[in-house]
Protein backbone atom coordinates (compact mmCIF):
# COMPACT_ATOMS: atom_id res chain seq x y z
CA UNK A 1 0.00 0.00 0.00
CA UNK A 2 2.79 2.66 0.85
CA UNK A 3 4.54 1.95 -2.60
CA UNK A 4 1.36 3.60 -3.97
CA UNK A 5 2.01 7.05 -3.19
CA UNK A 6 3.04 9.58 -5.15
CA UNK A 7 3.86 12.71 -4.41
CA UNK A 8 1.82 16.22 -6.76
CA UNK A 9 -1.16 13.24 -6.50
CA UNK A 10 -1.93 12.95 -10.21
CA UNK A 11 -5.04 12.00 -11.52
CA UNK A 12 -5.22 9.30 -14.38
CA UNK A 13 -7.19 10.25 -16.94
CA UNK A 14 -7.39 11.37 -20.38
CA UNK A 15 -8.69 14.82 -20.93
CA UNK A 16 -7.19 18.35 -23.14
CA UNK A 17 -5.71 19.33 -20.18
CA UNK A 18 -3.46 16.13 -19.54
CA UNK A 19 -2.13 16.29 -22.99
CA UNK A 20 -1.50 19.72 -23.09
CA UNK A 21 2.47 21.07 -23.09
CA UNK A 22 3.76 21.19 -19.27
CA UNK A 23 5.04 24.68 -19.99
CA UNK A 24 1.60 26.21 -21.24
CA UNK A 25 0.29 24.73 -17.84
CA UNK A 26 3.26 26.15 -15.59
CA UNK A 27 3.19 29.69 -17.16
CA UNK A 28 -0.57 29.34 -17.08
CA UNK A 29 -0.44 29.15 -13.38
CA UNK A 30 2.04 31.60 -12.82
CA UNK A 31 -0.35 34.51 -14.92
CA UNK A 32 -3.11 33.04 -13.74
CA UNK A 33 -1.41 33.92 -10.50
CA UNK A 34 0.06 37.66 -11.33
CA UNK A 35 -3.59 38.01 -12.62
CA UNK A 36 -5.44 36.91 -9.09
CA UNK A 37 -3.94 39.61 -7.26
CA UNK A 38 -3.84 42.64 -9.62
CA UNK A 39 -7.57 42.13 -9.72
CA UNK A 40 -9.37 45.67 -8.23
CA UNK A 41 -13.11 44.92 -8.55
CA UNK A 42 -15.33 42.26 -8.36
CA UNK A 43 -15.63 41.40 -11.86
CA UNK A 44 -11.91 40.40 -12.33
CA UNK A 45 -13.16 37.66 -9.50
CA UNK A 46 -15.95 36.89 -11.20
CA UNK A 47 -13.38 36.03 -14.67
CA UNK A 48 -11.11 34.41 -13.06
CA UNK A 49 -13.86 32.13 -12.03
CA UNK A 50 -15.31 31.52 -14.75
CA UNK A 51 -11.82 30.52 -16.05
CA UNK A 52 -10.60 27.94 -13.35
CA UNK A 53 -14.35 26.40 -13.89
CA UNK A 54 -14.01 25.88 -17.24
CA UNK A 55 -10.41 24.46 -16.91
CA UNK A 56 -11.73 22.54 -14.42
CA UNK A 57 -14.16 21.37 -16.58
CA UNK A 58 -11.81 20.89 -19.23
CA UNK A 59 -9.77 18.67 -17.28
CA UNK A 60 -11.99 16.39 -16.23
CA UNK A 61 -10.57 15.97 -13.15
CA UNK A 62 -13.66 15.64 -10.29
CA UNK A 63 -14.10 18.92 -8.41
CA UNK A 64 -14.21 16.81 -4.95
CA UNK A 65 -10.10 15.63 -6.02
CA UNK A 66 -9.34 19.63 -6.27
CA UNK A 67 -10.96 20.74 -3.61
CA UNK A 68 -9.26 18.35 -1.53
CA UNK A 69 -6.27 20.45 -1.76
CA UNK A 70 -7.96 23.34 0.31
CA UNK A 71 -8.00 21.22 3.47
CA UNK A 72 -4.20 22.21 4.49
CA UNK A 73 -4.31 25.70 4.06
CA UNK A 74 -7.56 25.97 5.76
CA UNK A 75 -5.97 27.38 9.07
CA UNK A 76 -3.68 30.10 6.82
CA UNK A 77 -7.28 30.82 4.94
CA UNK A 78 -8.54 31.97 8.74
CA UNK A 79 -5.76 33.92 9.19
CA UNK A 80 -5.46 36.10 6.46
CA UNK A 81 -9.69 36.43 6.72
CA UNK A 82 -9.38 37.20 10.34
CA UNK A 83 -6.39 40.07 9.90
CA UNK A 84 -8.10 41.41 6.98
CA UNK A 85 -11.25 41.70 8.62
CA UNK A 86 -10.32 42.80 11.54
CA UNK A 87 -6.91 45.32 11.24
CA UNK A 88 -7.98 47.23 7.69
CA UNK A 89 -9.27 50.93 8.81
CA UNK A 90 -12.76 52.45 7.49
CA UNK A 91 -16.17 52.94 8.19
CA UNK A 92 -16.71 50.49 10.95
CA UNK A 93 -19.86 47.97 10.23
CA UNK A 94 -19.69 46.15 13.34
CA UNK A 95 -17.58 46.47 16.63
CA UNK A 96 -17.37 43.97 19.39
CA UNK A 97 -15.56 45.27 22.42
CA UNK A 98 -12.82 46.99 20.95
CA UNK A 99 -12.83 45.01 17.74
CA UNK A 100 -14.39 46.82 14.85
CA UNK A 101 -15.15 45.30 11.74
CA UNK A 102 -14.97 47.81 8.64
CA UNK A 103 -16.81 47.33 5.07
CA UNK A 104 -13.58 47.61 3.69
CA UNK A 105 -12.01 44.97 5.73
CA UNK A 106 -14.78 42.78 4.83
CA UNK A 107 -14.07 43.22 1.29
CA UNK A 108 -10.37 42.88 1.82
CA UNK A 109 -10.94 39.64 3.21
CA UNK A 110 -13.23 38.47 0.71
CA UNK A 111 -10.78 39.08 -2.08
CA UNK A 112 -8.35 37.64 -0.04
CA UNK A 113 -10.08 34.14 0.54
CA UNK A 114 -10.91 33.94 -3.16
CA UNK A 115 -7.13 35.11 -4.15
CA UNK A 116 -6.17 32.27 -2.21
CA UNK A 117 -8.80 29.76 -2.84
CA UNK A 118 -8.48 30.31 -6.56
CA UNK A 119 -4.79 29.76 -6.30
CA UNK A 120 -4.61 26.71 -4.52
CA UNK A 121 -7.59 24.96 -7.20
CA UNK A 122 -5.55 26.51 -9.96
CA UNK A 123 -2.58 25.14 -9.17
CA UNK A 124 -3.41 21.86 -8.09
CA UNK A 125 -5.29 21.46 -11.32
CA UNK A 126 -1.70 21.24 -12.87
CA UNK A 127 -0.30 18.95 -10.54
CA UNK A 128 -3.61 16.81 -11.25
CA UNK A 129 -3.21 16.86 -14.54
CA UNK A 130 0.63 16.35 -15.29
CA UNK A 131 2.52 13.56 -14.60
CA UNK A 132 5.61 14.08 -11.70
CA UNK A 133 8.16 13.21 -15.08
CA UNK A 134 6.31 15.67 -17.71
CA UNK A 135 6.84 18.51 -15.04
CA UNK A 136 10.13 18.17 -14.21
CA UNK A 137 10.68 18.21 -18.23
CA UNK A 138 8.78 21.63 -18.58
CA UNK A 139 10.03 22.98 -15.96
CA UNK A 140 13.74 22.05 -17.44
CA UNK A 141 12.59 23.38 -20.72
CA UNK A 142 10.63 26.40 -19.94
CA UNK A 143 13.87 27.67 -17.49
CA UNK A 144 16.17 26.35 -19.98
CA UNK A 145 17.19 30.32 -20.56
CA UNK A 146 18.61 30.54 -17.59
CA UNK A 147 21.77 28.38 -18.29
CA UNK A 148 22.44 31.23 -19.68
CA UNK A 149 23.60 32.46 -16.40
CA UNK A 150 25.08 29.41 -15.47
CA UNK A 151 22.06 28.02 -13.99
CA UNK A 152 22.42 23.96 -14.02
CA UNK A 153 18.79 23.64 -15.17
CA UNK A 154 19.40 20.01 -16.40
CA UNK A 155 21.11 18.92 -13.55
CA UNK A 156 18.41 19.87 -11.30
CA UNK A 157 16.15 18.13 -13.51
CA UNK A 158 17.58 15.09 -13.24
CA UNK A 159 17.90 15.55 -9.34
CA UNK A 160 14.18 16.23 -8.91
CA UNK A 161 13.26 13.24 -11.17
CA UNK A 162 15.74 10.89 -8.95
CA UNK A 163 14.05 12.68 -6.34
CA UNK A 164 10.70 11.34 -7.15
CA UNK A 165 11.96 7.92 -8.23
CA UNK A 166 13.20 7.28 -4.87
CA UNK A 167 10.35 8.64 -2.40
CA UNK A 168 8.30 4.86 -3.04
CA UNK A 169 11.85 3.31 -2.15
CA UNK A 170 12.69 5.30 0.98
CA UNK A 171 8.85 5.00 2.08
CA UNK A 172 9.46 1.17 1.96
CA UNK A 173 12.37 1.42 3.41
CA UNK A 174 11.04 3.85 6.58
CA UNK A 175 7.94 1.03 6.56
CA UNK A 176 10.69 -1.70 6.89
CA UNK A 177 13.11 -0.05 9.36
CA UNK A 178 9.89 0.90 11.70
CA UNK A 179 8.83 -2.79 11.95
CA UNK A 180 12.39 -3.83 12.18
CA UNK A 181 12.74 -1.17 15.58
CA UNK A 182 9.32 -2.56 16.60
CA UNK A 183 10.71 -5.96 16.80
CA UNK A 184 13.35 -4.64 18.96
CA UNK A 185 10.30 -3.57 21.18
CA UNK A 186 10.68 0.46 19.67
CA UNK A 187 7.82 2.32 20.95
CA UNK A 188 6.61 4.74 18.29
CA UNK A 189 2.58 5.59 19.46
CA UNK A 190 2.75 6.50 23.33
CA UNK A 191 4.07 9.67 25.14
CA UNK A 192 3.69 13.29 23.77
CA UNK A 193 4.69 15.02 20.86
CA UNK A 194 8.57 15.09 22.14
CA UNK A 195 8.99 11.80 22.95
CA UNK A 196 7.27 10.54 19.88
CA UNK A 197 9.54 12.84 17.88
CA UNK A 198 12.55 11.18 19.87
CA UNK A 199 11.34 7.60 19.54
CA UNK A 200 11.82 8.21 15.43
CA UNK A 201 15.65 8.48 15.93
CA UNK A 202 16.50 4.90 15.89
CA UNK A 203 14.55 5.26 12.25
CA UNK A 204 15.87 8.30 10.83
CA UNK A 205 19.62 7.27 11.36
CA UNK A 206 19.74 3.85 9.45
CA UNK A 207 17.31 5.53 7.01
CA UNK A 208 19.72 8.32 6.62
CA UNK A 209 22.83 5.54 6.04
CA UNK A 210 21.02 4.20 3.92
CA UNK A 211 20.07 6.83 1.66
CA UNK A 212 23.57 8.03 1.76
CA UNK A 213 24.90 4.53 0.08
CA UNK A 214 22.25 4.33 -2.33
CA UNK A 215 23.06 7.35 -3.44
CA UNK A 216 26.81 6.36 -3.63
CA UNK A 217 25.38 3.25 -5.82
CA UNK A 218 23.67 5.37 -7.78
CA UNK A 219 26.15 7.74 -8.74
CA UNK A 220 28.43 4.68 -9.36
CA UNK A 221 25.53 3.55 -11.66
CA UNK A 222 24.94 6.77 -13.54
CA UNK A 223 28.41 7.43 -14.32
CA UNK A 224 28.99 3.96 -15.80
CA UNK A 225 25.89 4.66 -18.07
CA UNK A 226 28.13 7.68 -19.41
CA UNK A 227 26.08 10.57 -17.19
CA UNK A 228 28.05 13.45 -17.59
CA UNK A 229 26.03 16.21 -16.27
CA UNK A 230 23.13 18.08 -18.64
CA UNK A 231 24.97 18.75 -21.59
CA UNK A 232 25.10 17.19 -24.52
CA UNK A 233 22.38 15.18 -23.46
CA UNK A 234 19.49 14.25 -26.04
CA UNK A 235 16.47 13.23 -25.18
CA UNK A 236 14.10 10.09 -25.77
CA UNK A 237 10.78 11.86 -25.29
CA UNK A 238 11.42 15.85 -26.53
CA UNK A 239 8.52 18.18 -25.51
CA UNK A 240 7.45 19.56 -28.76
CA UNK A 241 4.80 22.01 -29.07
CA UNK A 242 1.91 20.95 -30.75
CA UNK A 243 -1.46 22.79 -32.51
CA UNK A 244 -3.22 22.86 -29.03
CA UNK A 245 -0.20 23.93 -27.38
CA UNK A 246 -0.70 27.29 -29.01
CA UNK A 247 -4.08 26.94 -28.88
CA UNK A 248 -4.04 27.19 -25.19
CA UNK A 249 -1.05 29.81 -24.79
CA UNK A 250 -3.98 31.78 -27.09
CA UNK A 251 -6.60 31.53 -24.58
CA UNK A 252 -4.14 32.06 -21.63
CA UNK A 253 -2.93 35.21 -22.76
CA UNK A 254 -6.17 36.60 -24.15
CA UNK A 255 -7.95 35.18 -20.97
CA UNK A 256 -5.11 37.20 -18.69
CA UNK A 257 -5.29 40.04 -20.51
CA UNK A 258 -8.65 40.66 -20.99
CA UNK A 259 -9.55 39.97 -16.88
CA UNK A 260 -6.69 42.48 -15.70
CA UNK A 261 -7.52 44.86 -17.59
CA UNK A 262 -11.61 44.84 -16.87
CA UNK A 263 -10.62 43.87 -13.38
CA UNK A 264 -8.68 47.24 -12.82
CA UNK A 265 -10.37 49.34 -15.81
CA UNK A 266 -11.43 52.09 -13.38
CA UNK A 267 -14.92 52.60 -15.47
CA UNK A 268 -15.61 49.22 -13.68
CA UNK A 269 -14.46 50.03 -10.32
CA UNK A 270 -16.40 53.11 -10.38
CA UNK A 271 -19.63 51.45 -10.84
CA UNK A 272 -19.08 49.45 -7.90
CA UNK A 273 -18.13 52.23 -5.81
CA UNK A 274 -21.19 53.69 -6.68
CA UNK A 275 -22.92 50.91 -5.89
CA UNK A 276 -20.86 50.18 -2.58
CA UNK A 277 -21.43 54.15 -1.34
CA UNK A 278 -25.28 54.58 -2.74
CA UNK A 279 -26.47 50.96 -1.25
CA UNK A 280 -24.36 49.77 1.60
CA UNK A 281 -23.08 52.96 3.41
CA UNK A 282 -26.79 54.51 2.93
CA UNK B 1 40.67 -9.96 -30.58
CA UNK B 2 40.90 -9.66 -26.78
CA UNK B 3 38.07 -7.17 -25.62
CA UNK B 4 39.56 -7.14 -22.39
CA UNK B 5 42.78 -7.48 -21.22
CA UNK B 6 44.26 -6.65 -17.49
CA UNK B 7 48.17 -6.90 -17.28
CA UNK B 8 49.70 -7.58 -14.12
CA UNK B 9 47.25 -5.60 -12.31
CA UNK B 10 47.22 -4.36 -8.98
CA UNK B 11 45.00 -2.32 -6.72
CA UNK B 12 45.83 -1.45 -3.12
CA UNK B 13 43.16 -0.17 -0.66
CA UNK B 14 45.08 3.19 1.44
CA UNK B 15 43.41 3.48 4.55
CA UNK B 16 44.80 7.04 5.37
CA UNK B 17 44.92 9.17 9.07
CA UNK B 18 43.97 12.36 9.79
CA UNK B 19 47.78 13.23 8.87
CA UNK B 20 47.19 11.62 5.63
CA UNK B 21 49.65 9.06 6.30
CA UNK B 22 48.34 5.79 5.06
CA UNK B 23 48.32 3.53 8.06
CA UNK B 24 47.06 0.47 6.35
CA UNK B 25 47.40 -0.98 2.70
CA UNK B 26 45.11 -3.97 1.97
CA UNK B 27 45.83 -5.38 -1.50
CA UNK B 28 42.40 -5.92 -3.35
CA UNK B 29 43.82 -6.85 -6.57
CA UNK B 30 47.72 -8.73 -6.42
CA UNK B 31 48.54 -9.19 -10.30
CA UNK B 32 45.36 -10.27 -12.26
CA UNK B 33 45.98 -11.41 -15.55
CA UNK B 34 42.46 -12.18 -17.28
CA UNK B 35 41.74 -11.52 -21.01
CA UNK B 36 38.48 -12.04 -22.28
CA UNK B 37 37.49 -12.47 -26.50
CA UNK B 38 35.07 -11.19 -28.45
CA UNK B 39 31.86 -13.39 -27.76
CA UNK B 40 32.97 -15.48 -25.00
CA UNK B 41 31.20 -16.14 -21.82
CA UNK B 42 33.35 -16.00 -18.91
CA UNK B 43 32.68 -16.66 -15.23
CA UNK B 44 34.81 -14.82 -12.27
CA UNK B 45 34.33 -16.31 -9.39
CA UNK B 46 35.46 -15.53 -5.70
CA UNK B 47 34.18 -15.76 -2.26
CA UNK B 48 33.02 -12.61 -0.38
CA UNK B 49 36.20 -10.25 -0.54
CA UNK B 50 38.33 -11.88 -3.13
CA UNK B 51 38.20 -8.40 -5.24
CA UNK B 52 35.96 -9.78 -7.73
CA UNK B 53 33.84 -6.78 -7.40
CA UNK B 54 37.22 -4.75 -7.41
CA UNK B 55 38.24 -6.33 -10.36
CA UNK B 56 35.05 -5.42 -12.32
CA UNK B 57 34.99 -1.93 -11.12
CA UNK B 58 38.39 -1.56 -13.15
CA UNK B 59 36.74 -2.55 -16.65
CA UNK B 60 34.78 0.50 -16.17
CA UNK B 61 36.99 2.78 -15.24
CA UNK B 62 35.59 3.01 -12.11
CA UNK B 63 38.78 2.23 -10.15
CA UNK B 64 42.18 2.89 -11.79
CA UNK B 65 44.76 0.43 -11.73
CA UNK B 66 47.68 1.16 -8.74
CA UNK B 67 50.21 -0.86 -10.89
CA UNK B 68 49.54 -2.73 -14.07
CA UNK B 69 47.28 -2.00 -16.70
CA UNK B 70 43.89 -2.69 -18.01
CA UNK B 71 43.05 -2.63 -21.69
CA UNK B 72 38.98 -2.73 -22.94
CA UNK B 73 39.05 -2.94 -26.68
CA UNK B 74 42.42 -1.72 -27.15
CA UNK B 75 41.92 1.38 -24.73
CA UNK B 76 43.90 2.00 -22.18
CA UNK B 77 41.46 2.94 -18.75
CA UNK B 78 44.26 5.38 -17.73
CA UNK B 79 43.69 7.16 -20.74
CA UNK B 80 41.45 10.33 -19.85
CA UNK B 81 40.28 11.37 -23.27
CA UNK B 82 38.67 7.55 -23.48
CA UNK B 83 37.38 7.38 -20.10
CA UNK B 84 33.54 7.41 -22.15
CA UNK B 85 34.50 5.44 -24.81
CA UNK B 86 35.63 2.53 -22.34
CA UNK B 87 32.61 3.28 -20.31
CA UNK B 88 30.44 2.90 -23.64
CA UNK B 89 32.30 -0.24 -24.51
CA UNK B 90 32.55 -2.02 -21.17
CA UNK B 91 28.48 -1.89 -20.13
CA UNK B 92 28.03 -2.77 -16.27
CA UNK B 93 25.46 -3.96 -14.26
CA UNK B 94 25.65 -3.96 -10.48
CA UNK B 95 24.07 -5.95 -7.39
CA UNK B 96 21.23 -3.73 -5.99
CA UNK B 97 18.69 -3.69 -8.79
CA UNK B 98 16.92 -0.61 -7.04
CA UNK B 99 20.39 1.88 -6.90
CA UNK B 100 20.97 1.46 -10.88
CA UNK B 101 17.11 2.17 -12.00
CA UNK B 102 17.00 6.05 -12.84
CA UNK B 103 13.76 6.65 -14.81
CA UNK B 104 10.48 6.02 -13.57
CA UNK B 105 9.37 4.07 -16.62
CA UNK B 106 10.70 0.88 -17.97
CA UNK B 107 11.25 2.55 -21.18
CA UNK B 108 12.76 5.94 -19.64
CA UNK B 109 15.30 3.64 -17.64
CA UNK B 110 16.34 1.55 -20.37
CA UNK B 111 16.62 5.32 -22.72
CA UNK B 112 18.66 6.92 -20.04
CA UNK B 113 22.54 5.50 -21.50
CA UNK B 114 21.53 6.47 -25.01
CA UNK B 115 20.57 9.79 -24.03
CA UNK B 116 24.17 10.27 -22.07
CA UNK B 117 25.37 9.63 -25.18
CA UNK B 118 23.66 12.06 -27.41
CA UNK B 119 22.13 9.61 -29.69
CA UNK B 120 19.22 10.94 -31.91
CA UNK B 121 15.93 10.48 -30.64
CA UNK B 122 14.31 8.40 -33.31
CA UNK B 123 17.29 5.95 -32.50
CA UNK B 124 16.77 6.13 -29.05
CA UNK B 125 13.58 4.58 -29.12
CA UNK B 126 14.56 2.04 -31.80
CA UNK B 127 17.84 1.07 -29.35
CA UNK B 128 14.94 0.81 -26.36
CA UNK B 129 12.88 -1.37 -27.92
CA UNK B 130 15.41 -3.76 -29.20
CA UNK B 131 16.97 -4.05 -25.99
CA UNK B 132 14.10 -4.93 -23.99
CA UNK B 133 13.22 -7.30 -26.41
CA UNK B 134 16.35 -8.95 -25.99
CA UNK B 135 15.68 -9.58 -22.60
CA UNK B 136 11.94 -10.11 -22.99
CA UNK B 137 10.63 -7.26 -21.20
CA UNK B 138 8.97 -4.98 -23.72
CA UNK B 139 5.64 -6.21 -22.44
CA UNK B 140 6.70 -3.83 -19.03
CA UNK B 141 7.42 -0.71 -21.16
CA UNK B 142 5.10 1.53 -19.61
CA UNK B 143 5.64 0.33 -16.25
CA UNK B 144 7.10 1.70 -13.03
CA UNK B 145 10.30 0.02 -11.80
CA UNK B 146 8.80 0.10 -8.42
CA UNK B 147 6.45 -2.89 -9.15
CA UNK B 148 8.07 -4.53 -10.81
CA UNK B 149 10.47 -8.05 -8.95
CA UNK B 150 13.65 -8.01 -8.52
CA UNK B 151 14.68 -10.59 -11.58
CA UNK B 152 13.12 -8.27 -14.03
CA UNK B 153 14.41 -5.10 -12.32
CA UNK B 154 17.65 -6.45 -12.94
CA UNK B 155 16.56 -7.62 -17.13
CA UNK B 156 15.63 -3.62 -17.26
CA UNK B 157 19.19 -3.05 -16.03
CA UNK B 158 20.62 -5.20 -18.55
CA UNK B 159 18.52 -3.59 -20.82
CA UNK B 160 19.48 -0.40 -20.18
CA UNK B 161 23.26 -1.30 -20.57
CA UNK B 162 22.29 -3.71 -23.73
CA UNK B 163 20.69 0.25 -25.20
CA UNK B 164 24.24 1.57 -25.49
CA UNK B 165 25.60 -0.76 -27.42
CA UNK B 166 28.70 -1.81 -25.62
CA UNK B 167 31.10 -4.43 -26.73
CA UNK B 168 30.69 -6.66 -23.79
CA UNK B 169 28.83 -6.71 -20.55
CA UNK B 170 29.78 -6.65 -17.17
CA UNK B 171 27.50 -8.40 -14.21
CA UNK B 172 28.63 -7.59 -10.64
CA UNK B 173 27.05 -10.48 -8.75
CA UNK B 174 23.44 -9.38 -10.70
CA UNK B 175 21.66 -12.19 -8.70
CA UNK B 176 23.12 -11.81 -5.46
CA UNK B 177 19.95 -10.13 -3.94
CA UNK B 178 17.21 -12.23 -5.88
CA UNK B 179 15.49 -15.28 -5.03
CA UNK B 180 15.76 -18.16 -6.72
CA UNK B 181 13.16 -17.95 -9.76
CA UNK B 182 14.76 -14.20 -9.79
CA UNK B 183 18.35 -15.26 -10.21
CA UNK B 184 17.07 -18.43 -13.06
CA UNK B 185 15.49 -15.64 -14.77
CA UNK B 186 18.39 -13.12 -14.76
CA UNK B 187 20.50 -16.28 -16.16
CA UNK B 188 18.73 -17.19 -18.65
CA UNK B 189 18.45 -13.83 -20.10
CA UNK B 190 22.18 -13.60 -19.59
CA UNK B 191 22.88 -16.79 -21.50
CA UNK B 192 20.45 -16.00 -24.16
CA UNK B 193 22.52 -12.60 -24.57
CA UNK B 194 25.52 -14.77 -25.47
CA UNK B 195 24.10 -17.47 -27.64
CA UNK B 196 21.53 -15.12 -29.82
CA UNK B 197 23.51 -11.83 -29.76
CA UNK B 198 27.23 -13.10 -29.57
CA UNK B 199 27.77 -10.37 -26.50
CA UNK B 200 30.62 -10.88 -24.53
CA UNK B 201 29.64 -11.29 -20.93
CA UNK B 202 31.77 -11.24 -17.87
CA UNK B 203 29.52 -12.86 -14.96
CA UNK B 204 30.72 -12.21 -11.64
CA UNK B 205 29.42 -14.16 -9.15
CA UNK B 206 29.82 -16.90 -6.42
CA UNK B 207 27.25 -19.04 -7.09
CA UNK B 208 28.67 -21.81 -9.03
CA UNK B 209 26.01 -23.36 -10.99
CA UNK B 210 25.62 -20.00 -12.70
CA UNK B 211 29.02 -20.43 -14.45
CA UNK B 212 28.59 -23.62 -15.52
CA UNK B 213 27.80 -23.27 -19.15
CA UNK B 214 30.66 -20.46 -19.28
CA UNK B 215 33.32 -20.91 -21.85
CA UNK B 216 35.52 -20.15 -19.20
CA UNK B 217 36.17 -19.22 -15.56
CA UNK B 218 38.92 -17.97 -13.31
CA UNK B 219 38.68 -18.50 -9.70
CA UNK B 220 39.52 -15.52 -7.74
CA UNK B 221 40.50 -15.59 -3.87
CA UNK B 222 42.39 -12.90 -1.62
CA UNK B 223 43.02 -11.01 -4.82
CA UNK B 224 44.57 -13.62 -7.06
CA UNK B 225 43.50 -15.53 -9.95
CA UNK B 226 44.16 -19.20 -8.03
CA UNK B 227 42.48 -21.21 -10.74
CA UNK B 228 41.33 -20.74 -14.08
CA UNK B 229 40.11 -22.89 -17.49
CA UNK B 230 36.43 -24.44 -18.39
CA UNK B 231 33.87 -25.29 -16.27
CA UNK B 232 34.92 -29.15 -16.52
CA UNK B 233 38.52 -28.31 -15.85
CA UNK B 234 37.25 -26.23 -12.76
CA UNK B 235 34.99 -28.39 -11.20
CA UNK B 236 36.95 -31.72 -11.74
CA UNK B 237 39.06 -30.03 -8.30
CA UNK B 238 36.31 -30.71 -5.79
CA UNK B 239 38.63 -30.44 -2.69
CA UNK B 240 40.63 -27.03 -4.11
CA UNK B 241 36.93 -25.21 -4.19
CA UNK B 242 36.24 -26.76 -1.10
CA UNK B 243 39.02 -25.21 0.50
CA UNK B 244 38.48 -21.91 -1.47
CA UNK B 245 35.24 -22.16 0.41
CA UNK B 246 33.42 -21.93 -2.62
CA UNK B 247 30.13 -24.45 -2.95
CA UNK B 248 30.42 -26.62 -6.06
CA UNK B 249 27.14 -27.77 -8.24
CA UNK B 250 24.78 -30.03 -6.77
CA UNK B 251 25.52 -32.77 -9.83
CA UNK B 252 29.81 -32.38 -9.59
CA UNK B 253 29.36 -32.49 -5.69
CA UNK B 254 27.21 -36.13 -5.87
CA UNK B 255 29.75 -37.46 -8.54
CA UNK B 256 32.49 -36.72 -6.93
CA UNK B 257 31.55 -38.15 -3.85
CA UNK B 258 30.43 -41.11 -5.35
CA UNK B 259 33.62 -41.36 -7.37
CA UNK B 260 35.64 -41.62 -3.88
CA UNK B 261 33.69 -44.36 -2.41
CA UNK B 262 34.97 -46.40 -6.33
CA UNK B 263 32.30 -45.76 -8.57
CA UNK B 264 34.35 -45.23 -11.94
CA UNK B 265 32.97 -41.88 -13.04
CA UNK B 266 35.03 -38.92 -15.39
CA UNK B 267 36.02 -35.84 -13.51
CA UNK B 268 34.02 -32.90 -13.87
CA UNK B 269 30.38 -33.90 -14.20
CA UNK B 270 28.66 -30.34 -14.51
CA UNK B 271 24.39 -31.45 -15.23
CA UNK B 272 22.15 -33.59 -13.30
CA UNK B 273 21.50 -35.33 -17.40
CA UNK B 274 25.34 -35.91 -17.43
CA UNK B 275 25.32 -37.28 -14.04
CA UNK B 276 22.72 -39.95 -14.92
CA UNK B 277 23.98 -40.66 -17.99
CA UNK B 278 27.50 -42.15 -16.51
CA UNK B 279 25.63 -43.74 -13.58
CA UNK B 280 23.55 -45.64 -15.93
CA UNK B 281 27.14 -46.46 -17.56
CA UNK B 282 28.33 -47.94 -14.45
CA UNK B 283 25.75 -50.61 -14.73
Amino acid sequence: MIRDITIGQYYQTESVMHRLDPRVKLLGTLLFIIALFSYKNPLGYALGIVFLFAVIKLSRVPVKFITKGLKGIVIILLMTVLINLFLTPGTTAVAIGKLTITYEGLAAALGMMIRLILLIMGSSIVTLTTTPNNLTDGLEKGLGFLKVFKVPVGDVAMMMSIALRFIPILLEETDRIMKAQLARGADFESGNLVKKAKSLVPVLVPLFVSAFRRAGDLAMAMEARCYRGGDGRTKMKPLVYKKRDAFGYLILFSFVGISIFLGRWHVISDFFNSLYVNYILK
Amino acid sequence: MDIVKTDKLVFEYIRRDEEGNPVDVTTALDRVNIDVKQGEFVGILGHNGSGKSTFAKHLNAILYPTEGKVFVNDMDTMDDSKLWDVRRSAGMVFQNPDNQIIGQVVEEDVGFGPENLGVPTKEIWERVEESLRAVDMIDYRKKSPNKLSGGQKQRVSIAGVLAMHPKCIILDEPTAMLDPSGRREVIRAIRGLNDVEKMTVILITHYMDEVVHADRIFVMDKGKVVMQGTPREIFSDVPALTKLRLDVPGPTRIAWELKQKGLPLPDGILTCDELIKEIQKCR
